[in-house]
Parts: structure tokens; sequence; C-alpha cells
């Protein structure tokens, strides 16, 4: 009897969150068509997501793209590693690494920030305040910063190949001791368009769950500065989550033919 | 308890046109019920003020008749339009009357408070930022803050200068409505009276509608007209504000006296 009050409360509550969701998504995505477009936030937004969040993302795939190097070389045979190692790290880092190593630092960093922000105005009454003065906070909050993550993070993660193949390259040619002209040629031998452009679609997709995430925990909270706390954990947990589980559709949409 | 302890006043039938009328309007959250059957009216072009203590819905009322929070049940009329259930562009042409301040001031901390106060100008009137940021000057001054404050940010100011903020933007877009959220709490006595003055020229000089919430009696006895007393949700008592100190009814008179005892029960234990 307990046992099912509590099945049937998650139940419930599962479907609610659900809907909910739906609902946020629709209006936000829907305001971010309807004009008036507020380019000057979009702007902004895209500066401080996409600009403050390029050392982060270098970084992250510069070491990526050396570690793979690495264990592509320790693990396999050491026969004809050269182009093999080119080979692996060009294909990991623009499929798969790229996107999802940028997308989760930044769902680290931009989502726990929207989150933070639009969680700290709910709770100080700063978002009904908008309301009050004819100004829709779907349009002036969420709309700029979903465009803006949906347009930054393709360039973001186009960059980040970029960086994690060189990464790979300077490992491969510094520690491995490869020819410098060899791995140059062999990556761009076996580099197709389609495996950089699969992954900025994926990224684009990403952008969209971070600033989603942020916005939809944000505007969410409740409670004060522990209710802003959690909005944040969750922004950053569940956009990880559905980082993953949505790269993983992806590829098997993509790559099953 | 029965609900004819609340002696309705007569005056409840607007006498002149209502600018907002609520009837009947329940608010729960939860379990928890917040409004139990309001009954209002707004006459236009007058300031009432709503009296009552802490808790009991007086915020909420507010909230629920500018639509960010829906009533359970009930009718809010602003000019004889329904506005529970408007969405969208209908519910944005009503927001274009209103001003309000809120509680707590709820500044944008990101802008700086001369943006803040033009906010309604540059969003939603669509002027351009210079001649807004002169009428945010104006208005700044209007609450006796100099034009530099308005560089300033939010945070850098004190609570009562937040207030005022508040203040100036409630009223930069010259709204027909405006609601004031306990206008004078936080401020001294002498800025007090300021702010007083403030909302009855608002009112006598631009034919505003105001709704204010009150703790302070002066304050309460200075701005309004007419006066209504919320209490758990109801509206126990409404008249003018000469009838508040005869009122009859046992609640006002304690209200207003400031005493412990009386029907109105504070939810306090002794040490
Ligand atoms: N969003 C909300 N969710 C749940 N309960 C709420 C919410 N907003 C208000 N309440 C509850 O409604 C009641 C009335 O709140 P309200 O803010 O209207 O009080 P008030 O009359 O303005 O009091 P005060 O004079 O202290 O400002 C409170 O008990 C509060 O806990
Ligand atoms: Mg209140």
């Amino acid at each position: 009897m307990n046992l099912l009050a509590i099945i049937g409360r998650v139940v419930l509550n599962t479907l609610q969150e659900t809907g909910r969701l739906s609902l946020f998504t629709w209006h936000a995505v829907s305001h971010c068509f309807r004009p008036p477009t507020f380019g000057r936030l979009v702007l902004a937004q895209m500066m401080r997501i996409g600009y403050f969040s390029l050392p982060v993302v270098a970084l992250t795939t510069f070491f990526t793209g050396g570690v793979l190097a690495l264990q592509i070389y320790y693990g396999g045979s050491q026969f004809n590693s050269e182009s093999i190692v080119a080979t692996i790290v060009a294909l990991g880092i623009t499929r798969e690494l790229g996107p999802v190593m940028a997308g989760l630092m930044i769902a680290g960093r931009v989502s726990a920030a929207i989150a933070a922000e639009l969680g700290t105005m709910r709770v100080t009454e700063q978002i009904d305040a908008l309301t009050t003065l004819s100004t829709n906070p779907y349009k002036y909050l969420v709309a700029p910063r979903l465009i803006a993550a949906v347009l930054t993070l393709p360039l973001l993660v186009f960059i980040a190949d970029v960086i994690g193949v060189f990464g790979g390259y300077v490992i491969g040619t510094q520690t491995l001791g490869f020819n410098s002209g060899v791995y140059i040629k062999t990556t761009a031998d076996f580099l197709e368009l389609d495996d950089i452009t699969s992954g900025m679609i994926k990224s684009s997709v990403f952008g969209f769950i971070i600033a989603l995430m942020g916005c939809y925990h944000g505007f969410n909270s409740k409670g004060g500065a522990q209710g802003v706390g959690r909005a944040t954990t969750n922004a950053v947990v569940m956009s990880s989550i559905l980082i993953l589980a949505s790269n993983y559709l992806m590829t098997s949409l993509f790559f099953s033919s | 308890m029965a609900p004819s302890l609340f002696r309705r006043n007569k005056r409840q039938e607007p006498m002149t046109d209502s600018k907002i009328i609520l009837t009947d309007v329940h608010k729960r959250f939860g379990s928890k019920k917040v409004l139990n059957g309001i009954n209002l009216s707004v006459p236009a072009g007058e300031s009432l003020v709503v009296i009552g203590g802490s808790g009991t819905g007086k915020s909420v009322m507010l909230k629920c008749i500018l639509g960010i929070i829906r009533p359970t049940s009930g009718s809010i009329k602003v000019d004889d339009i329904e506005v529970t259930k408007l969405t969208g562009r209908a519910q944005e042409k009503v927001l274009h009357k209103f001003g309000m301040l809120f509680q707590g001031g709820a500044l944008f901390d990101s802008l700086r408070v001369w943006e803040n106060v033009a906010f309604g100008l540059i969003q939603g009137q669509g002027m351009n930022r210079k001649d807004a940021k002169e009428v945010a000057i104006l208005k700044l001054a209007k609450v006796g803050l100099s034009p530099d404050v308005g560089q300033l940010y939010p945070a850098e100011l004190s609570g009562g200068m937040q207030k005022r903020v508040g203040l100036a933007r409630a009223i930069a877009t010259d709204p027909e409505i405006i609601f004031f959220d306990e206008p004078t709490t936080g401020l001294d006595p002498i800025m007090a009276d300021v702010i007083n003055d403030l909302i009855v020229e608002s009112v006598k000089d631009l034919g505003a509608t105001a709704l204010s919430i009150t703790h302070d009696m002066a304050s309460a006895r200075k701005i309004a007209d007419n006066i209504a007393m919320i209490h758990k949700g109801e509206i126990l008592w409404q008249g003018t504000k000469d009838d508040v100190d005869h009122s009859g009814n046992e609640y006002v008179d304690q209200f207003i006296n400031g005493r412990a005892d009386g029907p109105i029960q504070m939810d306090v234990r002794k040490l």
C-alpha cells in the first residue's frame, strides 16, 4: 500500500515535470522565432558563452587529443602506429571527443551560470518585475541565451577540433617521435568534411540543451539561496546527462549507414 | 470562525467607476489557502490602501491582479476586462497600464540604476536610450536621488535608496494604475513622508489609480482616500479613511491601535 503510494507519487511527479519542461521548451523556442528579437542581448550572450569559454575548451581538448595519441600508441600494435594514431586522433576528436568534451565543460560553466543568474532573478522577484514592465521574460531572458548557445557551440567545437588534433600532433611528434609531415598528411587524407560537420551539428544540439536546462532550472527555482544552489546543480547534472544521451542517439543516427 | 463576525461595509458597492474589481478571488498554494474569497473594488482615480497583518496575503493579491500569480478561482477585472485568463499580447497590453513597486525592490542587479528606471520606457515603449535616460534622471530626482546615483548598480545602494529607485521605476512610464507594496518600510520618517507626498502627487496630478499596501498607519492616513483591511485572505472592512477610526470593526480597531490583544492572534509562544 505504502509502496504503491510511493510509486504513484514518483510517476505523477515525473509526468508533471516532463509536462512542465515540454511547455517551457515550447514557450522558449517559439519566442526565439517571434519578433522582436533582441540582437544586442544575443551578442552579449554569445560573448559570455563563447568567448569566455575558449580557454577552458582549448585546454580540455588539447589534453584529450594528447592522451588519445598516447593510449592508441601504447595500447595498439606499435607497427604502423604513425598512421593509425593520426587517423584515430582526428576521427575521435572531430566525431566524438571534441563536441562531447567541449559540451560537458560548457555545461559545467554556462548551464550553471545561467541557472544561478535566472534563479537569483526569480527568487528576488526580478522576473516578476520584468513582466510588470511589459517585457516577456521568455523573450528577454530565455530566447537570447538559447539562440546564442545554439550558434556559438559549433564555432567553439570547430576550434576545439583544431586544438584537439593539434594536441595529438604535438604528443605524436614530440613524445612518440613521429614524422611531422607524415602525421599531417595522414590526418588530412582520412578526415572528411562529414566528420567535422556531424560534430558541429551535435554541438548545436548540446548548446540547446545547455541553455535550456540552465534557463528551465533557473526559472523554476524557489526558496532563496538554497533553491538557487539546487537549481544550479540540477542544471549541470541534467544537461550533462542529456548531452551524453543525445550524443549516443545522434551517433547511431549519423553513422548507422 | 463565523462569517457574520465580519461586518461588511455598505461602501463595497462602488460609488464611482471601478478601475479594478475583484470578485470572490481564491488562491491556494498546495493545501495552503492564502486568499479566501477576496471582494474588493478600486475606484478610478482614487487611492486605496490595504492594511493587514504580515502573511495575510496582501502581496499575493497584488500579484494575482498583475497576472504574475494565477488565482485558483474568482474573477478579476481591470477596466472591465477579465484578466485572470489573459496570456501573451493581450496580457502585455493590460500590463502597460500598470506600475508596480515590489516589496523587496526587485531591481535588476545587472543594470545600472538609471537603466532600471528607464527599463519600461526602453523595452516596453521603445523609447530611445538617450531620451529615456533623461526621463529616468527626472524621476530619480523626484524620489530624492541625484543623477550620479543613476550611474551606480543597485547592489551599491542602501536599502532605502533601493526602495526609492523601485518607486522611480514604478512611476517612470506614468502608468494609469500604480501598485505600491509597502512603499515606506525601511525609510526614515522624513523620507517616508516625502514618498507619501510623491504618491499623493502621482494620484492627484497624473490622475492615476493607486493601490497600496502598508503597515504604516501614518502613511495610510496620508495617502489613502479609502482603506480596506485584509485578514486571513479576506477583506473584513472597507471604507473611507475618516471612517477608519470609528469603523465599529474590532479587527480594524486592534490593527490601527497596534494592540497585541484582540481578535487577531499572532501565532507566537511566550518565552
Ligand atoms: N509562491 C508562493 N508559494 C507558496 N506560498 C506562498 C507563495 N507566495 C506567498 N505564499 C504564502 O502566502 C502567504 C501570504 O503571503 P504574502 O506575501 O501575500 O503576505 P503579505 O500579506 O504580503 O505579508 P507581509 O506584510 O509580511 O509582506 C504567506 O503565508 C506565504 O507563505
Ligand atoms: Mg507582502
